[in-house]
């Protein structure tokens, strides 16, 4: 799973223990804002030092740790926790890929909606092969999938179309033809799983381009017109569809394709 | 917040889509959004749902005013229509931008000018007391063609609405609460409803019932009120094109049929509440 922004918190002794049989009690169920895990504060010395990482809706106050979304605990191995939520708004974290819309191009950087409660500025040196006399060509209006080197919640976020090495590695102006829709960040977050069952199972049925932004844009090009609302469609309504129901949902569409 | 802005490739393809006869949700050119209604515990209050997206409440409500002095023996009709900051992060509190005014008017035209209410019924005393009926529209969710959806819920709760009953001996005025005396209906003539078309490429394209991307890629927009008698209450075109007599005549066509089957869907629910009201009183 893509976790955001990790907190490392160190915990000592037997405080620990305790602390992670209460969490592992409760792995699997659902968890509103302003649940608690407490635990004593540490008194005695011990030598074992033993990390928890708590990821999203997950928030330290002091000697106990807050619940600040709703949803679903979950657990990795050896200690990471974070509750896996179904929300719609978008709050950058560096270091996400997003598809962003240019809204205007000004001085020397472009800005990009990206959904979040700002927009984002894009330098246009930020491209492959980009220099001072050499211009991207990037239109008010086009797509951009990017990635954020800053985003935190003081400072304007800012994005960049290379990585470390200067190479666009898949990202940049894209989307001739092709459909632009917005799902929820549970349901994008279920389709960047490597291997995702989803996406495997979609593109039996015909050959399509998607690209995913972690924003909950989504954009999709099949051959026809007809076929990519079929996809979007699909992708949409694969929110609040268990696994059985999407594969009858697949198979019938299987059908109806050929 | 600003509105989230629509690119070249939304654009583009919605209008591909369009020019092959395809529509995003996958309705066909004519098709409205599955239309729900649906009443609040109070009398007057109705909730009109487009899709799964567009909604808009409507809340009737009444009060014993003086009456205006060039009419001293009609009651008073007022709308109301609100864009709150729920229905899109876009509406702007407090403002009265350019959309809100256009709506306003469009649904004073459509309910107050067609004198589909009769407002001499609701006078009470002649130049002292007469009755005045409040329509506030909430738009809720947003999701295109507001217009048609306040329409409905506006025309819906005022045939759901029931005002108190009023005694006059002398001059004395008694009103009643709904344990003394049931309340009574107002008395409508008829039931103007607004259908939206959107146009696309200078007209040649036409859609029913628009969805918001699509209502930000149209051209021009025409907006008939109709009652079931095909009578026209008012039309509307806005955004500048030039539309042919053909092309009005062909909408008012689609209009009729359209207004028909929802002023049957209306009718159809104010029943069903009716009952349920009935069977609640009873237990």
């Amino acid at each position: 799973f893509p976790l955001r922004r990790k907190r490392v918190l160190l915990l000592r002794g037997k405080n620990t223990e305790a602390m992670l049989d209460s969490f592992k009690e409760r792995v699997g169920e659902v968890l509103l804002p302003g649940d608690v895990f407490s635990f004593e504060s540490p008194g005695s010395e011990s030598n074992i030092q033993d990390k928890v990482i708590c990821g999203p809706g997950l928030r330290r106050n002091g000697d106990e740790i807050l619940v600040c979304k709703s949803g679903i605990l979950r657990h990795k191995e050896p200690n990471l926790y974070w509750i896996d939520s179904q929300q719609k708004r978008y709050v950058p974290a560096k270091g996400e890929c997003v598809i962003g819309i240019v809204t205007a191009k000004s001085g020397d950087v472009f800005k990009v909606d990206v959904g979040g409660s700002e927009q984002a500025s894009l330098s246009y040196l930020a491209f492959e092969g980009a220099t001072k006399r050499n211009r991207p060509n990037v239109q008010v209006g086009d797509l951009v999938y990017s990635q954020f080197i800053i985003a935190n919640k003081d400072m304007e976020p800012e994005l960049v179309c290379i990585d470390s090495s200067g190479r666009a590695n898949g990202m940049g102006v894209f989307g001739t033809g092709g459909l632009l829709f917005k799902v929820s960040l549970g349901l994008v977050r279920k389709l960047l799983v490597p291997q995702s069952e989803i996406v495997k199972d979609l593109e039996k049925i015909f050959p399509f381009e998607m690209v995913v932004g972690m924003n909950g844009r989504i954009w999709v090009k099949a051959r026809s017109t007809q076929q990519t609302l079929i996809v979007a469609n699909i992708l949409e309504s694969c929110e609040n569809m268990t696994a059985q129901q999407r594969r009858t949902l697949f198979k019938k569409v299987a059908q109806n394709a050929s | 917040m600003r509105e989230t802005p629509l690119s070249n490739c939304e654009r583009q393809f919605l209008l591909t889509a369009i020019k092959e006869k395809k529509r995003l949700d996958g309705r066909q050119t004519y098709d409205y959004r599955n239309i729900k209604i649906t009443f609040g515990t109070q009398y007057g209050c109705c909730i009109v749902d487009l899709g799964k997206t567009s909604r808009v409440l409507a809340q009737v409500s009444c009060e014993l005013v003086a009456p205006k002095e060039n009419r001293p023996t009609e009651g008073i009709l007022f709308f109301n229509l609100e864009l709150s900051q729920m229905a899109s992060p876009a509406f702007e509190p407090s403002r009265q931008s350019e959309l809100l005014v256009k709506l306003n008017r469009q649904l004073e035209r459509c309910l107050r000018n067609s004198k589909c209410i009769d407002t001499e019924s609701l006078c009470v005393v002649s130049g002292a007391k007469v009755w005045q009926v409040r329509v506030d529209v909430h738009v809720l969710n947003h999701d295109g063609n507001i217009m048609d959806a306040s329409s409905i819920a506006a025309i819906t709760a005022l045939c759901h609405f029931r005002r108190p009953d009023v005694c006059v001996q002398g001059e004395e005025v008694t009103v009643f609460t709904p344990e003394e005396r049931d309340p009574v209906p107002l008395s409508i003539y008829h039931m103007p409803i607004c259908v939206s078309f959107s146009f696309f490429e200078q007209g040649t394209y036409l859609l029913v019932d628009p969805c918001e991307r699509e209502e930000r890629v149209m051209d021009g927009l025409l907006v008939i009120a109709m009652n079931k008698h095909r009578e026209m209450c008012s039309v509307q075109s806005s955004g500048g094109i030039m539309l042919l007599k053909e092309q009005v005549l062909r909408c008012s066509k689609i209009a009729s049929v359209k207004v028909a089957e929802v002023t049957e869907l209306i009718n159809k629910a104010l029943e069903n509440d009716k009952k349920a009201r009935y069977v609640f009183e009873f237990l």
